[in-house]
């Protein structure tokens, strides 16, 4: 599903090359759920937005579902993201003028999809947000906005989904059953999940657990010999 | 993504932006306001001239000319007439109109008509039936204007030479004319047949002959006109058609309103650089949404499609208010430029200039947002993940961008040069803008950094928080400083052109200086008139003898057998005159009125001078004289001094010519000019060159005779003095025209304010529109302070959880905008000096002078305007408290 191979990324910091990730490799197999984890300033935010093409690797490749991510232009990676990916941000990314209905709608209406509407009231209602589907992002709490965005990671059913620190901007209370929804959608959808957070409960959560330290693998759970 | 599905999003998602937006937007509808509203004055015009067209000449044909019709030109109105054609004539000239009732003068264009005048159209009298009485009754029919200047009214007796009219009635329309003819000398109608009991016809009056023709058949009229243009030119007889002269008032009234829409277009593109700010400050907060949209796979295309949407949209509501303003707007127009205008005009609603008008605004909108909407492709989607992300770099060069900077500078550019309707002009008008802008945009960032420079610690905190927030980072005070800047310039220049336009009629103050100019004197009343002016104890200033003429051949090429092309010139007379024809020959066929004198006056200065070529070996040639030395020492000699040997006999009377003129004519020093003198050829050669200073009121000449050469031909006298009381000047007129009826009296001071008049009319209408800019820039500063509404709360939130109170916080808005207001107002200003005084050098050839005043007050009202808006459009990020803006994040 996802083949990742001797990942090396640096950027220009105060005219010195800085590099945040080396070398890292590994795969992930579809329907597996990997947590990746480690300290602040790691990499984990850094390997997230490469593995879902939202940038592009210094060196290395990154191979999603057959396709070699870093040739794409950035358009091609837009519509790969469009149809195979889904995600979940820590500070939800609702957009602000749209309804929450509305929010869950655009992944499909980007694709030109007639039957956004229905499709988003459903899923909707199965994160339970029914009754507040007509409100906005500022109307909702932090809980239900994230409820939201996981609507909307689901609604075109991603072959994976991507989650950097889901529960990054809720409390305890009300990040518990986000993440279990999350799994429980993850489940029945069948999709391949990757989260970073540095929440070791979160984290155990999931099937594998790859944990990144300056910028380098130092453990992976799920590396038998793969 | 379908259409219907990009505009559902790109609605939704302007959902709590919309009226940001529109304000953005609405930067563009005051120029289309401007614009609506000249194009439907313009098309209201042409429709005015095409409905009215032959009433516009009063005739099918007219046949005009300075003397009197030549045999074959009367042989030709014979045929004309044996061929079925109606003829009427008339025969006009200045003259003084004396109202013995009140004993007050005026000069006036009397024009003798006969009972068939005019053959279409009708020209409107108060009381109506006024018109009928010029058939059977010496009486007159006057301007309003004339009635007022001599305190007379109907029924009066008015004086015109040696008779006696009633003034049977007021003329209150005539069409074809402007009202604005009547300004310098009222026009009077009075029957033909009396015109030379009158007496005012003499040897050197200006007089216009006109033949009217009717002609029986439709499309005969273009045909005679085309048949005998040639030879009636040679003639000194111009023709002109009825279509003819709706084809030229059509063109000259197009112009007319293309320039002055193009005050509108300026409004329009001072918007869209307005538009293009905003926008750019709009998409730097719409970034995360950006991202968002290009995590969940929208492609850089598709997001600038959405956001061009609502562009587009917000665009079009802008011009449609831009449109309904303009439709309200387009009554106001034709009042300001009444007098002016030679045709009734029907303000309509004109679908075509609404769709116009709406289309131009959208396009405008759209190619001004169009930059910082391209900049939604650097946006990467990892700003949804984290704060601090470098904007995506493309590869090579961005294309997209450099069309985008092309699409903007064409589309300007096409505006402007359709709006002109030349190419020429217009791509001449948009250089001249663009170097403005970039001048203007030059002076704003110099006066932005020396104020950042006066940020000094002596000043109170208010104030330098005030001034830092002008730099604050994504700040539009460059574009503000522009928008407002521009409008700023636009009426400055005005006031300052006015200005010095008028200024040399003020100077020195007319009242002490010489003001009356008296001419038409015939040779035998010189001495009387100068002694009736001695007797009252007003000597003469300046007296100098005309004589007519005309030139017959220019080396010895004689003038008919010249073609005309081979000359270039304004039309003889006024504009109306060569109709359809080119200006061709104006210089060789003019009537010179030239006098004789062998010294400079103080209003000429020696160009060049002909060294005098002396017989061999004499070795007396004078050293060459003139060049910029000594320009204006009155008294210095005009001509070379003749050598004194007898060796050349067959040397030729010198003349000197104004350099223009000679220009003209395509002659220079030494060139031989054979002059007719009333029948007389007087061979001459080009042995001086003056530049003549046109603009001093003073009798000034083409071409200067020695006094040896002319004193023996049939001339008049042009006199001029000096009476400083009006009062005075009025009796001195009345005596004047009482004992010499025939002597035509100009007050300078009457002229003075006929001027002021007329400019100050035509300002009006030209600060009417340029209104329309520095709206359009206020509109851009209540876009500038939306825009960085959430900065600016932000900044007062935290002033205010430092302890600032809510009128420190007014302070430092106060001053920001107090300075915004400065430094708009100083850089428009400091440019609009720099273009007055180039067009007083350069364009009028006048001494430049700065009207201080108006120019102060422009500056406090620009700047009162900035603060108060500024104050009342930021009035939340004040009356907040912190708290509030708090919840809000």
């Amino acid at each position: 599903m996802l083949i990742v191979r001797d990942l090396e990324k640096s950027y220009a910091s105060g005219g010195r090359p800085l590099t945040v990730l080396r070398d890292v490799s590994f795969r992930v197999e579809a329907g597996e759920s990997v947590a990746i984890v480690g300290p602040s300033g790691s990499g984990k935010t850094t390997l997230l937005g490469l593995l879902a093409g939202l940038d592009l690797p210094s060196s290395g490749s990154v191979r999603l579902d057959g396709t070699e991510i870093s040739r794409l232009s950035e358009d091609e990676r837009a519509k790969l993201r469009r149809y195979k990916i889904g995600f979940v941000f820590q500070s939800f990314q609702l957009m602000p003028s749209l309804t929450a209905q509305e929010n869950v709608q655009v992944p499909l209406e980007l694709r030109g999809e007639r039957d956004a509407a229905p499709r988003a009231h459903r899923l909707l209602a199965r994160v339970g947000l029914e009754e507040r589907r007509g409100h906005y992002p500022a109307q909702l709490s932090g809980g239900e906005q994230q409820r939201v965005a996981l609507a909307r990671a689901f609604v075109h059913e991603p072959r994976v989904l991507f989650a950097d620190e889901p529960t990054g901007n809720l409390d305890a209370v009300t990040g518990a059953p986000v993440v279990e929804l999350m799994m429980e959608l993850n489940r029945e959808l069948g999709t391949t999940l990757l989260l970073v957070t540095h929440d070791a409960e979160l984290a155990a959560q999931t099937r594998r657990i790859i944990r990144l330290a300056d910028g380098r693998v130092v453990a992976d759970s799920g590396a038998n010999g793969r | 993504m379908s259409l219907r599905l990009l505009l559902a999003l790109a609605w939704r998602e302007s959902r709590f932006a919309r009226r940001r937006l529109l304000l953005f937007l609405s930067a563009i509808s005051l120029g289309v306001a401007a614009l609506v509203a000249m194009r439907s004055f313009s098309a209201a015009m042409q429709d005015g001239v095409r409905g009215q067209a032959r009433a516009l000449l009063g005739a099918d044909a007219a046949l005009s000319s300075r003397q009197p019709f030549s045999t074959e030109a009367e042989a030709l109105l014979d045929s004309v007439a044996r061929a079925g054609a109606d003829i009427t004539r008339t025969t006009s000239f200045a003259s003084m109109a004396l109202a013995p009732r009140t004993g007050a003068t005026r000069l006036v264009q009397v024009r003798g008509v006969e009972p068939a005048f005019p053959f279409y159209g009708t020209i409107e009298t108060k009381p109506e039936e006024a018109w009928s009485c010029l058939r059977n009754s010496p009486c007159v029919l006057a301007d309003p204007g004339l009635l007022i200047s001599l305190g007379a009214r109907v029924g009066d007796t008015l004086q015109l030479g040696e008779v006696r009219f009633l003034l049977a009635g007021t003329l209150e329309k005539i069409p074809g004319e402007v009202d604005l003819a009547a300004a310098f000398a009222p026009r009077v109608f009075i029957p033909r047949r009396l015109v030379p009991a009158t007496g005012l016809v003499r040897f050197g009056s200006r007089v216009e002959y006109e033949a009217l023709l009717r002609m029986p058949a439709a499309g005969a009229v273009e045909q005679l006109a085309e048949d005998h243009r040639r030879w009636l030119r040679a003639e000194r007889v111009s023709i002109r058609t009825a279509e003819g002269r709706q084809r030229m008032l059509g063109e000259a009234l197009d112009r007319l309103g293309g320039y002055l829409g193009l005050i509108g277009v300026v409004a329009l593109l001072l918007g869209g650089i307005g538009v293009a700010s905003a926008m750019s400050a709009y998409m730097k907060q719409k970034q995360g949404t950006i991202a968002t949209l290009r995590c969940l796979g929208a492609t850089s295309t598709q997001i600038l499609k959405i956001y061009l949407l609502q562009a587009a949209l917000m665009g079009l509501a802008g011009a449609a208010l831009g449109v309904l303003l303009g439709l309200a707007t387009q009554w106001v127009v034709p009042h300001l430029l009444a007098s002016f205008l030679p045709v009734d005009l029907e303000i309509a609603f004109r679908p075509s200039v609404v769709i116009a008008g709406l289309l131009t605004g959208v396009w405008v909108a759209l190619v001004f947002a169009l930059l910082p909407l391209l900049d939604t492709r650097l946006v990467s989607p990892l700003a949804a993940l984290r704060r601090q992300v470098e904007p995506v770099r493309l590869p090579g060069i961005d294309r997209w961008r450099w069309a985008g900077i092309g699409v903007m500078l064409g589309s300007a550019l096409l505006l402007i040069v359709l709006q002109t309707g030349e190419l020429r002009p217009g791509l001449a008008f948009s250089g001249g803008l663009l170097v403005t802008l970039l001048l203007l945009a030059a002076a704003a960032t110099l006066l932005i950094r020396l104020a950042a420079a006066l940020r000094l610690d002596s000043l109170p905190y208010v104030v330098r928080q005030g001034i830092g927030n002008l730099e604050r980072p994504g700040n539009q005070t460059r574009v503000v400083v522009l928008a407002l800047g521009a409008g700023v310039f636009l009426i400055a220049t005005l006031f300052i052109t006015q200005h010095n336009l008028l200024r040399p009629l003020e100077r020195d103050d007319l009242a002490t200086r010489a003001n009356l100019l008296l001419w038409d004197v015939q040779e035998d009343q010189a001495a009387g008139v100068g002694e009736t002016l001695a007797a009252v104890g007003f000597p003469l200033i300046q007296a100098a003898p005309i004589v007519p003429m005309r030139i017959a051949a220019v080396n010895g090429r004689p003038v008919r057998a010249r073609t005309p092309d081979d000359f270039e010139g304004p039309p003889e007379g006024d504009a109306g005159d060569s109709g359809e024809g080119q200006p061709e020959g104006w210089a060789v066929r003019r009537e010179y009125r030239s006098t004789f004198r062998d010294t400079i006056v103080a209003s000429e200065r020696l160009a060049a001078i002909l060294e005098a070529k002396c017989g061999r070996g004499t070795g007396g040639a004078d050293p060459p004289r003139g060049g910029a030395g000594d320009g204006g020492d009155g008294g210095a000699e005009l001509f070379p001094r003749p050598c004194s040997t007898e060796s050349d006999g067959e040397q030729l009377p010198p003349v000197s010519l104004e350099t223009g003129i000679a220009d003209d004519l395509g002659v220079g020093l030494g060139d031989q000019i054979t002059w007719d003198v009333q029948g007389v050829l007087i061979p001459t050669r080009v042995a001086s060159l003056r530049e003549v200073d046109w603009a001093r009121f003073e009798p000034n000449f083409f071409a200067v005779f020695p006094a040896s050469v002319l004193e023996g031909a049939p001339q008049t006298w042009v006199l001029l003095t000096a009476v400083p009381a009006a009062e005075q000047r009025a009796r001195v007129q009345r005596d004047i025209v009482q004992r010499f009826p025939n002597v035509a009296v100009l007050d300078l001071t009457q002229v003075q304010q006929t001027l002021d008049e007329t400019l100050g009319r035509i300002s009006l209408a030209i600060r009417f529109l340029a209104a329309f800019s520095i709206a359009t820039g206020f509109i851009v500063l209540l876009g500038a302070i939306s825009a960085a509404r959430l900065e600016r709360v932000r900044q007062s939130v935290l002033l205010k959880t430092l302890g600032a109170t809510r009128s420190q916080i007014a302070s430092i808005l106060f001053s920001e905008y107090l300075l915004l207001g400065l430094i708009s107002s100083a850089a428009g200003i400091l440019l609009a000096v720099a273009a007055g005084a180039a067009l007083a050098r350069w364009q009028f050839d006048l001494e430049f002078s700065l009207p201080v005043a108006p120019l102060f007050w422009l500056a406090a009202a620009v700047t009162a305007l900035a603060v108060s808006i500024g104050l009342l459009a930021s009035r939340e990020v004040y009356r907040r408290t912190p708290l509030e803006a708090l919840r809000e994040e």
